[in-house]
């Protein structure tokens, strides 16, 4: 019997929920797709007790990854506390004994993610598992798969780049907010997850191992560390982030931490102003604690 | 005179096939559909040479193979036989040994087409300027500024109203629609362009300007052109030589004016008697 495979606490579930052979086929995909920077390579997605659209193909990835030992993180949009982290969590906690989980970005040595990537740069020890609702940026403009297959062999994405044309033609910029086509190591352009534009560059020649999974559409690729990842622009239209200035042209701070330097959420506050915070709150409640512990000295 | 194109017997039958096909059908049997299999011999031993700078016609009654012709050459619908090579400076493609990769590389670099129906050479969900921006994309350039520039030099060049550079070509006469197709091949400016009834429908002022736009781009560019047509006043203004078609055969090749003034074939006669 494989050593991996003892069952919780009376429940008939195997380490990890998936029994080990979707477990080793999800590991073979995904040496493909590490080996194929950004080529999304199908495997036989599993029914999860959840569903599909909930993260279940970063649920999958995560699970076929997760030995004894392994500190797991999950957030949605920044968040750890959100109802679907929660529960992601939860069903973690719940199939892996012996694995614990944190909100700590910098403890973490697998993180999955629905939204964002955590402010805080990765290292090589961790791994960035993204959850993906739509795998390839080529369905915008090609319905047939077949099609869109040659076309990501031949690296022609001339289609894709005609919507940039037309977004700047119309709107003087490129509009795309989230979902921002990237082309990696030079060739294969992908569809990095709803992420917004500010954490595209930070897929950059990363150290990090980052893994996308899209359980509906059965596919899973990777950007490798250290790897090429070029958002698609015009030489003399360049890709641009989020822009936090306001009015004045002053970048605006988070108004929890002060931070002037990470991706902002905008809420309303009561009396019907907004108020920006930072999307990633482990980053924010980081920032927070150095503050008071600063002032605590200076006291 | 340089040599621009050489085919050599090609074929396209559409369905199973047989061992009758070719013996039952051309403008012998008087059809192009096999009795015994059932099969379209669409085209069947079709070779021409098309030299730098010149305008070759295809010309035929419906249904006798022209647009096969030119489907095959720019790679739209692989034949069933026959070879053709295309020379390219110091450079021969043999066009039907390549791979699909090259076959589209060629197809996007150095060849154009201009279709009768709009549909099928332009997208006509982006804009007259984005059409044209595609092409030029597919060859790399990627500079916002310098395609917008050469998609407007383009539309320009063709007469269309620089006003709707950025307006969908749906919204367009059908005139107006041949103007920015006819950009759109014209954008990397390829030695090969095949047009096939690109006047074909069109009012007939409309369709003169068209085709002394087709002539001033062939003085000035020196492309060399296939035209498919029905219409033996296309032929007689355009092309210097032509080929003539029946039942997916060539019935007639030569100088367009000796086919025109002294047919050969009495298809040919019949179909000359009746145009004038
Ligand atoms: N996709 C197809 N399937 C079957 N038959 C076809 C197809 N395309 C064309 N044909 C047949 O091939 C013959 C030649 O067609 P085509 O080259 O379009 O003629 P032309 O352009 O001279 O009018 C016609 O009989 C036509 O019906
Ligand atoms: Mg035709
Ligand atoms: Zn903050
Ligand atoms: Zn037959």
């Amino acid at each position: 019997m494989n050593a991996m495979s003892h069952t919780t606490g009376g429940n008939a579930y195997n380490f990890g929920f998936l029994d080990e052979y979707a477990k080793k086929e999800i590991r073979r995909a995904v040496l493909k797709a590490i080996a194929i920077p950004g080529y999304q390579v199908p495997y036989a997605s599993r029914e999860m007790p959840m569903g599909r659209g909930f993260g279940t193909g970063g649920l999958q990835l995560t699970l076929a990854l997760i030995g004894p030992g392994e500190v797991v993180k999950v957030i949605d949009q920044g968040s750890d506390d959100s109802v679907n982290a929660v529960n992601l969590r939860q069903f973690i906690e719940m199939t892996c004994p012996g694995v614990s989980t944190t909100t700590r970005t910098a403890e973490a040595s697998l993180i999955q993610s629905r939204h964002r990537i955590p402010e805080r740069p990765l290292t090589p020890t961790q791994i960035l598992v993204l959850q993906v609702p739509y795998p390839d940026p080529l369905v915008v403009v090609e319905p047939s798969e077949d099609k869109r297959k040659i076309m990501h062999g031949e690296a022609d994405y001339s289609r894709l780049l005609v919507k940039l044309y037309e977004d700047i033609v119309q709107f003087d910029e490129i509009t795309i907010s989230h979902r921002y086509p990237t082309r990696i190591n030079g060739h294969y352009v992908i569809d990095p997850s709803p992420i917004p534009r500010w954490d595209v560059p930070r897929l950059d020649h990363a150290a990090a191992l980052t893994l996308f999974g899209a359980g509906r559409e059965k596919k899973i690729y990777a950007v490798p560390p250290h790897t090429r990842a070029e958002p698609l622009a015009f030489s003399d239209v360049p890709f641009r982030v989020e822009d936090f200035r306001d009015a004045a042209g002053r970048r605006r701070a988070c108004a929890r931490c002060g931070c002037t330097d990470s991706f902002l959420d905008e809420f309303s506050s009561d009396a019907g102003e907004k108020v920006y915070q930072c999307s990633d709150t482990d980053w924010c409640d980081e920032k927070l604690l150095r503050k008071e512990s600063l002032r605590g000295e200076a006291a | 005179m340089n040599k621009v194109l050489e085919v050599r017997n090609l074929s396209k039958i559409y369905g199973p096939g047989c061992p009758h096909c070719i013996e039952s059908t051309g403008p012998e049997a008087d059809t192009n559909l096999c009795p015994h299999c059932g099969s379209v011999v669409a085209i069947h031993d079709v070779s021409f040479d098309l030299f730098e700078g010149e305008i070759l016609g295809v010309m035929g009654e419906s249904g006798s193979g022209k647009s096969t012709v030119v489907k095959a050459l720019y790679f739209d619908q692989a034949p069933s036989g026959g070879e053709a090579i295309f020379f390219d400076g110091d450079t021969q493609h043999e066009l039907f040994a390549l791979n699909a990769a090259r076959q589209r590389w060629l197809r996007n670099h150095r060849f154009g087409m201009v279709y009768q129906n709009p549909n099928l050479g332009l997208n006509f969900n982006i804009s007259a300027g984005g059409n044209i921006a595609e092409r030029l994309l597919m060859s790399d350039l990627m500079d916002y500024g310098a395609i917008r520039e050469r998609a407007k030099a383009l539309l320009a060049r063709t007469e269309v109203l620089l006003s709707r550079v950025d307006d969908l070509p749906k919204h367009f006469s059908g005139g107006m629609q041949q103007r920015v197709q006819i950009a759109k091949a014209l954008a990397t400016q390829p030695p090969l362009l095949f047009l096939d009834e690109v006047t074909t429908g069109l009012d007939l002022s409309v369709q003169a300007r068209i085709l002394d736009l087709i002539l001033e781009i062939q003085q000035e560019l020196k492309t060399a052109m296939v035209v498919v047509t029905h219409d033996l006043g296309v032929i007689r203004l355009l092309t210097g030589r032509a080929i003539v078609m029946k039942y997916g055969r060539v019935i007639e090749t030569g100088l367009t004016d000796q086919i025109l003034e002294d047919p050969q074939h009495a298809y040919t006669q019949r179909l000359v008697a009746s145009a004038l």
